[in-house]
Protein backbone atom coordinates (compact mmCIF):
# COMPACT_ATOMS: atom_id res chain seq x y z
CA UNK A 1 0.00 0.00 0.00
CA UNK A 2 1.29 3.30 -1.05
CA UNK A 3 0.94 6.18 1.82
CA UNK A 4 0.89 9.45 0.80
CA UNK A 5 3.46 11.42 2.74
CA UNK A 6 3.79 13.98 0.64
CA UNK A 7 2.65 15.94 3.75
CA UNK A 8 5.82 15.44 5.31
CA UNK A 9 8.42 15.87 2.74
CA UNK A 10 10.53 18.74 3.31
CA UNK A 11 11.82 21.21 1.35
CA UNK A 12 14.73 21.87 3.58
CA UNK A 13 18.73 21.41 1.57
CA UNK A 14 19.71 18.34 1.66
CA UNK A 15 23.17 18.13 4.29
CA UNK A 16 25.00 15.74 1.69
CA UNK A 17 28.02 13.47 2.56
CA UNK A 18 28.85 15.22 6.17
CA UNK A 19 25.70 14.33 7.18
CA UNK A 20 25.52 10.65 5.93
CA UNK A 21 25.31 8.63 9.17
CA UNK A 22 22.20 10.98 10.01
CA UNK A 23 20.78 10.80 6.58
CA UNK A 24 17.56 8.70 8.27
CA UNK A 25 17.30 11.91 10.28
CA UNK A 26 17.41 14.44 7.53
CA UNK A 27 15.17 13.18 4.96
CA UNK A 28 11.29 12.72 5.86
CA UNK A 29 10.27 10.70 8.19
CA UNK A 30 7.90 7.94 6.93
CA UNK A 31 5.41 6.14 9.04
CA UNK A 32 6.56 3.00 10.25
CA UNK A 33 4.10 0.25 9.43
CA UNK A 34 3.94 -2.57 12.14
CA UNK A 35 4.70 -6.12 10.75
CA UNK A 36 1.30 -7.84 10.63
CA UNK A 37 -1.12 -9.81 8.52
CA UNK A 38 -3.65 -8.26 10.18
CA UNK A 39 -3.46 -4.24 9.80
CA UNK A 40 -6.98 -3.88 11.11
CA UNK A 41 -7.21 -5.62 14.00
CA UNK A 42 -3.98 -4.48 15.47
CA UNK A 43 -4.59 -1.23 14.78
CA UNK A 44 -8.35 -1.76 16.84
CA UNK A 45 -6.06 -3.31 19.38
CA UNK A 46 -3.86 -0.61 19.62
CA UNK A 47 -6.56 1.99 19.56
CA UNK A 48 -7.90 0.82 22.79
CA UNK A 49 -4.72 0.98 24.02
CA UNK A 50 -4.63 4.63 22.68
CA UNK A 51 -7.71 5.75 23.70
CA UNK A 52 -7.95 9.12 21.48
CA UNK A 53 -10.06 11.63 22.85
CA UNK A 54 -13.32 12.03 20.89
CA UNK A 55 -15.64 13.32 23.48
CA UNK A 56 -16.34 17.01 22.44
CA UNK A 57 -18.66 19.94 21.64
CA UNK A 58 -17.23 22.54 18.80
CA UNK A 59 -19.18 24.36 16.81
CA UNK A 60 -18.94 27.04 13.81
CA UNK A 61 -21.42 29.29 11.89
CA UNK A 62 -21.24 32.29 9.24
CA UNK A 63 -23.18 35.15 9.99
CA UNK A 64 -23.42 38.77 8.36
CA UNK A 65 -20.12 39.70 10.54
CA UNK A 66 -17.89 36.55 9.76
CA UNK A 67 -17.65 33.46 11.20
CA UNK A 68 -17.71 32.43 15.00
CA UNK A 69 -15.84 29.49 16.04
CA UNK A 70 -16.53 28.08 19.20
CA UNK A 71 -15.21 25.00 21.63
CA UNK A 72 -15.34 23.62 24.80
CA UNK A 73 -11.85 21.85 26.19
CA UNK A 74 -12.54 18.58 27.60
CA UNK A 75 -10.52 15.58 26.79
CA UNK A 76 -11.48 12.02 28.40
CA UNK A 77 -9.72 8.81 27.90
CA UNK A 78 -12.72 6.36 28.45
CA UNK A 79 -14.18 7.60 31.40
CA UNK A 80 -11.36 9.42 32.72
CA UNK A 81 -10.88 13.16 32.38
CA UNK A 82 -7.31 12.85 31.11
CA UNK A 83 -7.57 17.28 30.75
CA UNK A 84 -9.86 19.93 31.15
CA UNK A 85 -7.97 22.56 29.28
CA UNK A 86 -7.21 21.33 26.04
CA UNK A 87 -6.67 23.77 23.14
CA UNK A 88 -9.83 22.52 20.67
CA UNK A 89 -9.22 25.64 18.58
CA UNK A 90 -5.84 25.57 16.90
CA UNK A 91 -5.29 28.60 15.05
CA UNK A 92 -3.26 27.35 11.69
CA UNK A 93 -2.38 30.63 10.69
CA UNK A 94 -3.58 34.66 11.41
CA UNK A 95 -6.86 34.54 9.48
CA UNK A 96 -7.48 30.41 9.72
CA UNK A 97 -8.87 28.45 12.32
CA UNK A 98 -9.67 24.45 12.98
CA UNK A 99 -11.22 22.67 15.40
CA UNK A 100 -10.69 19.30 16.80
CA UNK A 101 -12.74 16.66 17.78
CA UNK A 102 -11.97 13.09 17.62
CA UNK A 103 -8.03 11.82 18.11
CA UNK A 104 -6.10 14.66 19.76
CA UNK A 105 -2.55 13.67 18.67
CA UNK A 106 -4.13 13.16 14.63
CA UNK A 107 -5.99 16.45 14.88
CA UNK A 108 -2.80 18.66 16.63
CA UNK A 109 -0.50 16.90 14.10
CA UNK A 110 -2.26 17.53 10.48
CA UNK A 111 -3.52 21.27 11.59
CA UNK A 112 0.57 21.82 12.34
CA UNK A 113 1.15 20.13 8.82
CA UNK A 114 -1.96 22.14 6.77
CA UNK A 115 -0.62 25.66 8.80
CA UNK A 116 3.11 24.57 7.19
CA UNK A 117 1.01 24.03 3.64
CA UNK A 118 -0.53 26.89 3.83
CA UNK A 119 2.67 28.89 4.37
CA UNK A 120 4.37 27.03 1.57
CA UNK A 121 1.40 28.18 -0.74
CA UNK A 122 2.00 31.59 0.32
CA UNK A 123 5.50 31.79 -0.62
CA UNK A 124 5.36 30.05 -3.42
CA UNK A 125 2.06 32.21 -4.66
CA UNK A 126 2.85 35.25 -3.45
CA UNK A 127 -1.09 35.44 -2.32
CA UNK A 128 -2.71 33.69 0.72
CA UNK A 129 -4.29 30.40 0.20
CA UNK A 130 -8.12 29.84 0.41
CA UNK A 131 -10.11 28.71 2.59
CA UNK A 132 -11.52 26.26 -0.14
CA UNK A 133 -8.23 25.33 -1.17
CA UNK A 134 -6.44 24.55 2.69
CA UNK A 135 -9.53 22.45 3.46
CA UNK A 136 -9.16 20.65 0.22
CA UNK A 137 -5.26 20.08 1.30
CA UNK A 138 -6.35 18.34 4.85
CA UNK A 139 -9.05 16.15 3.29
CA UNK A 140 -7.01 14.61 0.58
CA UNK A 141 -4.31 13.80 3.10
CA UNK A 142 -7.10 12.40 5.62
CA UNK A 143 -8.11 10.52 2.03
CA UNK A 144 -4.97 8.64 1.54
CA UNK A 145 -5.16 7.76 5.06
CA UNK A 146 -8.45 6.26 5.40
CA UNK A 147 -9.28 3.11 6.41
CA UNK A 148 -5.72 3.06 8.61
CA UNK A 149 -7.66 4.29 12.15
CA UNK A 150 -7.08 8.31 12.14
CA UNK A 151 -10.01 9.86 13.68
CA UNK A 152 -10.59 13.71 12.83
CA UNK A 153 -13.76 15.68 12.60
CA UNK A 154 -12.22 19.30 12.32
CA UNK A 155 -14.24 22.82 10.81
CA UNK A 156 -11.60 24.97 8.90
CA UNK A 157 -12.61 28.64 9.17
CA UNK A 158 -11.69 31.03 8.08
CA UNK A 159 -11.69 34.79 5.80
CA UNK A 160 -10.35 34.89 2.45
CA UNK A 161 -11.39 36.70 -0.52
CA UNK A 162 -14.66 35.59 -1.28
CA UNK A 163 -15.37 36.38 2.26
CA UNK A 164 -16.07 34.09 5.10
CA UNK A 165 -15.67 30.45 4.46
CA UNK A 166 -16.39 27.46 6.21
CA UNK A 167 -15.77 23.47 5.98
CA UNK A 168 -16.15 20.58 7.98
CA UNK A 169 -14.00 17.72 6.69
CA UNK A 170 -13.46 14.63 8.53
CA UNK A 171 -11.16 11.66 8.33
CA UNK A 172 -13.82 9.44 6.14
CA UNK A 173 -12.53 11.45 3.50
CA UNK A 174 -16.10 13.53 3.76
CA UNK A 175 -15.68 17.60 2.62
CA UNK A 176 -18.33 19.84 3.23
CA UNK A 177 -19.47 23.51 2.44
CA UNK A 178 -22.00 24.99 5.08
CA UNK A 179 -23.15 27.81 6.90
CA UNK A 180 -23.47 25.82 10.42
CA UNK A 181 -21.65 22.82 11.80
CA UNK A 182 -21.09 21.35 15.45
CA UNK A 183 -19.28 18.14 15.68
CA UNK A 184 -18.45 15.78 18.77
CA UNK A 185 -20.59 13.61 21.14
CA UNK A 186 -21.97 17.29 22.62
CA UNK A 187 -23.33 18.35 19.01
CA UNK A 188 -26.68 17.06 19.22
CA UNK A 189 -27.51 19.42 22.37
CA UNK A 190 -25.52 22.78 20.77
CA UNK A 191 -27.40 22.27 17.66
CA UNK A 192 -30.78 22.82 19.21
CA UNK A 193 -29.36 25.76 20.79
CA UNK A 194 -27.95 26.81 17.97
CA UNK A 195 -30.37 25.84 15.16
CA UNK A 196 -33.38 27.78 17.19
CA UNK A 197 -31.47 30.67 18.21
CA UNK A 198 -29.76 31.80 14.84
CA UNK A 199 -30.18 34.44 12.39
CA UNK A 200 -27.86 35.78 10.09
CA UNK A 201 -27.96 39.38 11.13
CA UNK A 202 -26.65 39.03 14.53
CA UNK A 203 -24.31 41.44 15.65
CA UNK A 204 -20.70 40.21 16.69
CA UNK A 205 -21.49 40.15 20.94
CA UNK A 206 -24.92 38.25 20.08
CA UNK A 207 -23.54 35.77 17.54
CA UNK A 208 -20.61 35.07 20.44
CA UNK A 209 -23.62 35.26 23.10
CA UNK A 210 -25.49 32.38 21.05
CA UNK A 211 -22.14 30.41 20.40
CA UNK A 212 -21.62 30.33 24.40
CA UNK A 213 -24.72 29.66 25.18
CA UNK A 214 -24.59 26.53 22.84
CA UNK A 215 -21.37 25.44 24.12
CA UNK A 216 -22.50 25.61 27.73
CA UNK A 217 -25.79 23.62 26.87
CA UNK A 218 -23.96 20.78 25.30
CA UNK A 219 -21.42 20.69 28.51
CA UNK A 220 -24.26 20.77 30.81
CA UNK A 221 -25.83 17.42 29.37
CA UNK A 222 -22.80 16.04 27.79
CA UNK A 223 -20.58 13.78 30.06
CA UNK A 224 -17.66 14.00 27.91
CA UNK A 225 -17.40 18.08 27.41
CA UNK A 226 -16.50 19.96 29.82
CA UNK A 227 -14.13 22.70 31.22
CA UNK A 228 -13.87 26.03 29.41
CA UNK A 229 -16.03 26.99 26.30
CA UNK A 230 -13.61 29.17 24.20
CA UNK A 231 -15.07 31.59 21.33
CA UNK A 232 -13.59 32.75 18.98
CA UNK A 233 -14.35 35.56 16.07
CA UNK A 234 -13.04 35.51 12.32
CA UNK A 235 -13.47 38.90 10.51
CA UNK A 236 -11.61 40.24 7.61
CA UNK A 237 -8.54 41.42 9.79
CA UNK A 238 -8.46 37.56 10.87
CA UNK A 239 -9.35 35.72 14.22
CA UNK A 240 -9.76 37.08 17.38
CA UNK A 241 -10.19 35.61 20.32
CA UNK A 242 -13.65 36.75 22.25
CA UNK A 243 -13.75 34.88 25.54
CA UNK A 244 -12.98 31.82 27.25
CA UNK A 245 -15.15 31.30 30.40
CA UNK A 246 -14.97 28.24 33.11
CA UNK A 247 -18.65 26.45 32.45
CA UNK A 248 -19.04 25.67 35.87
CA UNK A 249 -18.94 29.63 36.21
CA UNK A 250 -21.48 30.02 33.58
CA UNK A 251 -23.81 28.22 35.18
CA UNK A 252 -24.11 30.23 37.82
CA UNK A 253 -24.62 33.21 35.38
CA UNK A 254 -27.18 31.68 33.58
CA UNK A 255 -28.86 30.64 36.84
CA UNK A 256 -28.41 33.11 39.41
CA UNK A 257 -29.36 31.85 42.74
CA UNK A 258 -31.87 33.78 44.20
CA UNK A 259 -31.89 34.87 48.15
CA UNK A 260 -34.86 34.90 49.78
CA UNK A 261 -35.38 36.70 53.25
CA UNK A 262 -35.95 35.10 56.25
CA UNK A 263 -39.72 36.53 56.56
CA UNK A 264 -40.30 34.72 53.47
CA UNK A 265 -38.75 31.31 54.35
CA UNK A 266 -40.75 31.47 57.70
CA UNK A 267 -43.90 32.34 56.16
CA UNK A 268 -43.77 29.46 52.98
CA UNK A 269 -42.51 26.75 56.07
CA UNK A 270 -46.20 27.76 58.01
CA UNK A 271 -48.54 27.81 55.36
CA UNK A 272 -47.39 23.94 53.97
CA UNK B 1 -8.87 -25.24 11.88
CA UNK B 2 -10.88 -22.51 13.94
CA UNK B 3 -9.28 -19.19 13.43
CA UNK B 4 -6.69 -18.30 16.37
CA UNK B 5 -5.63 -14.86 17.77
CA UNK B 6 -1.90 -13.85 17.95
CA UNK B 7 -1.33 -14.86 21.33
CA UNK B 8 2.30 -12.86 21.51
CA UNK B 9 1.68 -9.09 21.67
CA UNK B 10 4.69 -6.58 20.98
CA UNK B 11 3.21 -4.77 24.19
CA UNK B 12 4.02 -5.05 27.55
CA UNK B 13 3.32 -2.68 30.75
CA UNK B 14 5.64 -1.93 33.16
CA UNK B 15 3.50 0.03 35.20
CA UNK B 16 4.73 3.10 37.47
CA UNK B 17 3.78 6.79 37.77
CA UNK B 18 5.58 9.81 37.03
CA UNK B 19 4.81 13.00 37.91
CA UNK B 20 5.77 16.88 37.27
CA UNK B 21 5.16 20.66 38.96
CA UNK B 22 5.99 23.74 37.20
CA UNK B 23 6.87 26.60 39.59
CA UNK B 24 8.09 29.97 38.76
CA UNK B 25 11.67 29.66 38.41
CA UNK B 26 11.89 25.75 39.15
CA UNK B 27 10.47 22.44 37.79
CA UNK B 28 10.01 19.13 39.81
CA UNK B 29 10.03 15.74 38.09
CA UNK B 30 9.59 12.73 40.43
CA UNK B 31 9.45 8.92 39.22
CA UNK B 32 8.94 5.82 41.34
CA UNK B 33 11.82 3.10 40.65
CA UNK B 34 9.71 -0.01 40.32
CA UNK B 35 9.67 -2.25 36.62
CA UNK B 36 7.03 -4.94 37.09
CA UNK B 37 5.64 -7.58 34.78
CA UNK B 38 2.06 -9.15 35.50
CA UNK B 39 1.99 -9.50 39.06
CA UNK B 40 5.79 -9.49 39.16
CA UNK B 41 8.48 -7.16 40.20
CA UNK B 42 11.33 -7.36 37.66
CA UNK B 43 13.58 -4.31 39.56
CA UNK B 44 13.23 -2.40 42.60
CA UNK B 45 15.97 0.26 41.05
CA UNK B 46 15.33 1.17 37.33
CA UNK B 47 15.16 4.86 36.61
CA UNK B 48 12.01 6.12 34.48
CA UNK B 49 13.77 9.74 34.24
CA UNK B 50 15.60 10.79 31.48
CA UNK B 51 17.79 13.95 31.13
CA UNK B 52 17.19 15.13 27.34
CA UNK B 53 19.28 18.49 27.68
CA UNK B 54 20.26 20.82 30.65
CA UNK B 55 17.17 22.68 30.73
CA UNK B 56 15.13 19.76 29.88
CA UNK B 57 14.19 16.84 31.05
CA UNK B 58 11.99 13.62 30.66
CA UNK B 59 9.71 10.94 32.93
CA UNK B 60 8.58 8.09 31.20
CA UNK B 61 5.64 5.40 32.34
CA UNK B 62 4.50 2.44 30.38
CA UNK B 63 6.84 -0.01 28.40
CA UNK B 64 10.27 0.94 29.20
CA UNK B 65 11.63 -0.81 25.97
CA UNK B 66 9.91 1.63 24.37
CA UNK B 67 10.49 3.93 26.53
CA UNK B 68 14.42 3.19 26.01
CA UNK B 69 14.07 3.39 22.38
CA UNK B 70 12.06 6.97 22.49
CA UNK B 71 15.09 8.43 25.05
CA UNK B 72 17.76 7.01 22.81
CA UNK B 73 16.06 8.82 19.35
CA UNK B 74 15.52 11.95 21.27
CA UNK B 75 19.15 11.92 22.65
CA UNK B 76 20.32 11.16 18.67
CA UNK B 77 18.17 14.12 17.21
CA UNK B 78 19.39 16.33 20.35
CA UNK B 79 22.85 15.63 19.56
CA UNK B 80 22.56 16.75 16.07
CA UNK B 81 20.50 20.08 16.93
CA UNK B 82 23.90 20.74 18.46
CA UNK B 83 26.04 20.17 16.12
CA UNK B 84 23.53 22.23 13.58
CA UNK B 85 22.79 25.51 16.20
CA UNK B 86 26.05 25.73 18.37
CA UNK B 87 23.36 25.38 21.48
CA UNK B 88 21.75 23.22 23.58
CA UNK B 89 17.60 22.56 22.48
CA UNK B 90 15.16 24.59 24.50
CA UNK B 91 12.57 22.89 26.22
CA UNK B 92 9.40 24.32 24.11
CA UNK B 93 11.69 22.79 21.23
CA UNK B 94 12.47 19.68 22.87
CA UNK B 95 8.78 19.24 23.84
CA UNK B 96 7.31 20.06 20.08
CA UNK B 97 9.92 17.45 18.85
CA UNK B 98 8.92 14.67 21.28
CA UNK B 99 5.53 15.43 19.84
CA UNK B 100 6.40 14.37 16.23
CA UNK B 101 8.64 11.65 17.34
CA UNK B 102 5.54 10.34 18.67
CA UNK B 103 3.20 10.76 16.34
CA UNK B 104 6.32 9.19 13.41
CA UNK B 105 4.54 6.12 15.30
CA UNK B 106 1.37 6.66 15.01
CA UNK B 107 0.44 3.02 13.36
CA UNK B 108 2.64 1.10 15.66
CA UNK B 109 2.80 3.30 18.37
CA UNK B 110 5.34 3.83 20.84
CA UNK B 111 3.54 2.39 24.41
CA UNK B 112 5.34 5.44 26.45
CA UNK B 113 3.19 8.10 28.53
CA UNK B 114 5.19 11.06 29.46
CA UNK B 115 5.73 14.04 31.07
CA UNK B 116 8.41 17.13 29.82
CA UNK B 117 9.70 18.86 32.56
CA UNK B 118 11.89 22.00 32.35
CA UNK B 119 12.63 25.79 32.06
CA UNK B 120 11.37 27.68 29.35
CA UNK B 121 13.12 30.71 27.56
CA UNK B 122 12.14 32.81 30.30
CA UNK B 123 13.54 30.56 33.21
CA UNK B 124 10.00 29.94 34.20
CA UNK B 125 9.17 25.94 35.08
CA UNK B 126 7.07 24.63 32.35
CA UNK B 127 5.76 21.27 31.97
CA UNK B 128 4.36 19.05 29.34
CA UNK B 129 2.24 16.18 28.96
CA UNK B 130 1.76 13.80 26.76
CA UNK B 131 -0.80 10.68 25.61
CA UNK B 132 0.91 7.94 23.49
CA UNK B 133 0.53 9.31 20.05
CA UNK B 134 1.78 12.82 20.26
CA UNK B 135 -0.75 15.12 21.53
CA UNK B 136 0.35 17.50 24.14
CA UNK B 137 -0.32 20.54 26.29
CA UNK B 138 1.71 22.70 28.31
CA UNK B 139 0.32 22.43 31.60
CA UNK B 140 1.40 23.46 35.55
CA UNK B 141 1.41 20.01 36.89
CA UNK B 142 0.64 16.66 35.28
CA UNK B 143 0.85 12.87 36.54
CA UNK B 144 1.24 10.04 34.14
CA UNK B 145 1.33 6.09 34.50
CA UNK B 146 -0.56 3.46 36.53
CA UNK B 147 -1.05 5.97 39.82
CA UNK B 148 -1.87 8.67 37.80
CA UNK B 149 -5.25 8.33 38.78
CA UNK B 150 -4.94 8.76 41.97
CA UNK B 151 -1.99 11.13 41.98
CA UNK B 152 -4.08 13.77 39.35
CA UNK B 153 -7.34 14.47 42.06
CA UNK B 154 -4.49 15.21 44.71
CA UNK B 155 -2.70 17.80 42.41
CA UNK B 156 -5.97 18.90 41.03
CA UNK B 157 -6.74 20.08 44.64
CA UNK B 158 -3.46 21.74 46.20
CA UNK B 159 -2.64 22.87 42.97
CA UNK B 160 -5.47 23.49 40.74
CA UNK B 161 -4.72 26.50 38.44
CA UNK B 162 -6.59 28.85 36.67
CA UNK B 163 -7.15 27.01 32.65
CA UNK B 164 -5.08 28.77 29.99
CA UNK B 165 -7.76 29.01 27.86
CA UNK B 166 -9.40 31.62 30.39
CA UNK B 167 -9.93 35.26 29.02
CA UNK B 168 -8.45 37.36 30.47
CA UNK B 169 -5.19 35.27 30.83
CA UNK B 170 -4.18 33.76 34.21
CA UNK B 171 -0.83 32.24 34.68
CA UNK B 172 -0.66 28.56 35.65
CA UNK B 173 2.36 28.45 37.65
CA UNK B 174 1.99 26.89 41.03
CA UNK B 175 2.86 30.20 43.99
CA UNK B 176 4.59 27.00 45.92
CA UNK B 177 8.14 27.48 46.87
CA UNK B 178 10.84 24.43 45.53
CA UNK B 179 10.51 23.10 48.99
CA UNK B 180 7.01 22.92 49.73
CA UNK B 181 6.49 21.23 45.74
CA UNK B 182 9.20 18.88 46.47
CA UNK B 183 7.10 17.68 49.66
CA UNK B 184 3.64 17.44 47.72
CA UNK B 185 5.93 15.13 45.52
CA UNK B 186 6.78 12.44 48.25
CA UNK B 187 3.42 13.17 49.61
CA UNK B 188 1.62 12.23 46.16
CA UNK B 189 3.86 9.00 46.14
CA UNK B 190 3.31 8.16 49.48
CA UNK B 191 0.18 7.83 48.81
CA UNK B 192 0.07 6.36 45.61
CA UNK B 193 2.08 3.60 46.99
CA UNK B 194 -0.32 2.59 49.37
CA UNK B 195 -3.19 2.12 46.74
CA UNK B 196 -1.25 0.78 43.46
CA UNK B 197 0.12 -2.22 43.22
CA UNK B 198 2.58 -0.82 40.50
CA UNK B 199 4.23 1.81 42.51
CA UNK B 200 6.45 1.80 45.46
CA UNK B 201 10.09 0.31 46.61
CA UNK B 202 12.24 3.94 45.88
CA UNK B 203 11.38 7.48 44.51
CA UNK B 204 13.58 10.02 42.29
CA UNK B 205 13.09 13.25 42.41
CA UNK B 206 14.87 15.57 40.03
CA UNK B 207 14.70 19.26 40.63
CA UNK B 208 16.07 21.98 37.77
CA UNK B 209 16.71 25.21 38.64
CA UNK B 210 18.69 28.70 37.45
CA UNK B 211 21.59 26.06 39.05
CA UNK B 212 21.31 23.64 37.72
CA UNK B 213 19.83 19.48 37.97
CA UNK B 214 19.64 18.45 41.57
CA UNK B 215 18.86 14.72 42.16
CA UNK B 216 17.35 13.04 45.72
CA UNK B 217 16.04 9.92 46.55
CA UNK B 218 13.24 8.91 49.13
CA UNK B 219 12.35 5.24 49.89
CA UNK B 220 8.71 4.35 49.43
CA UNK B 221 6.77 0.92 50.58
CA UNK B 222 8.30 -2.40 49.01
CA UNK B 223 5.43 -4.27 49.22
Amino acid sequence: MKLDTSGLESTAPHLGAICEPFSSFASAPSFDLPVTTDFDGFQKESVQMVKPAKGTTTLAFIFKEGVMVAADSRASMGGYISSQSVKKIIEINPYMLGTMAGGAADCQFWHRNLGIKCRLHELANKRRISVTGASKLLANILYSYRGMGLSVGTMIAGWDETGPGLYYVDSEGGRLKGTRFSVGSGSPYAYGVLDSGYKYDLSVEEAAELARRAIYHATFRDGASGGVASVYHVGPNGWKKLSGDDVGELYYKYNPISTSTVEQEMAESSST
Amino acid sequence: MTKQNANWSPYDNNGGTCVAIAGADYCVIAADTRMSTGYSILTRDYSKICKLADKCVMASSGFQADVKALQKQLAARHLIYQHQHNKQVSCPAMAQLLSNTLYYKRFFPYYSFNVLGGLDNEGKGCVYTYDAVGSYERVGYSSQGSGSTLVMPFLDNQLKSPSPLLLPAQDAVTPLSESEAVDLVKTCFASATERDIYTGDKLEIVVLNQEGLHREYMELRKD
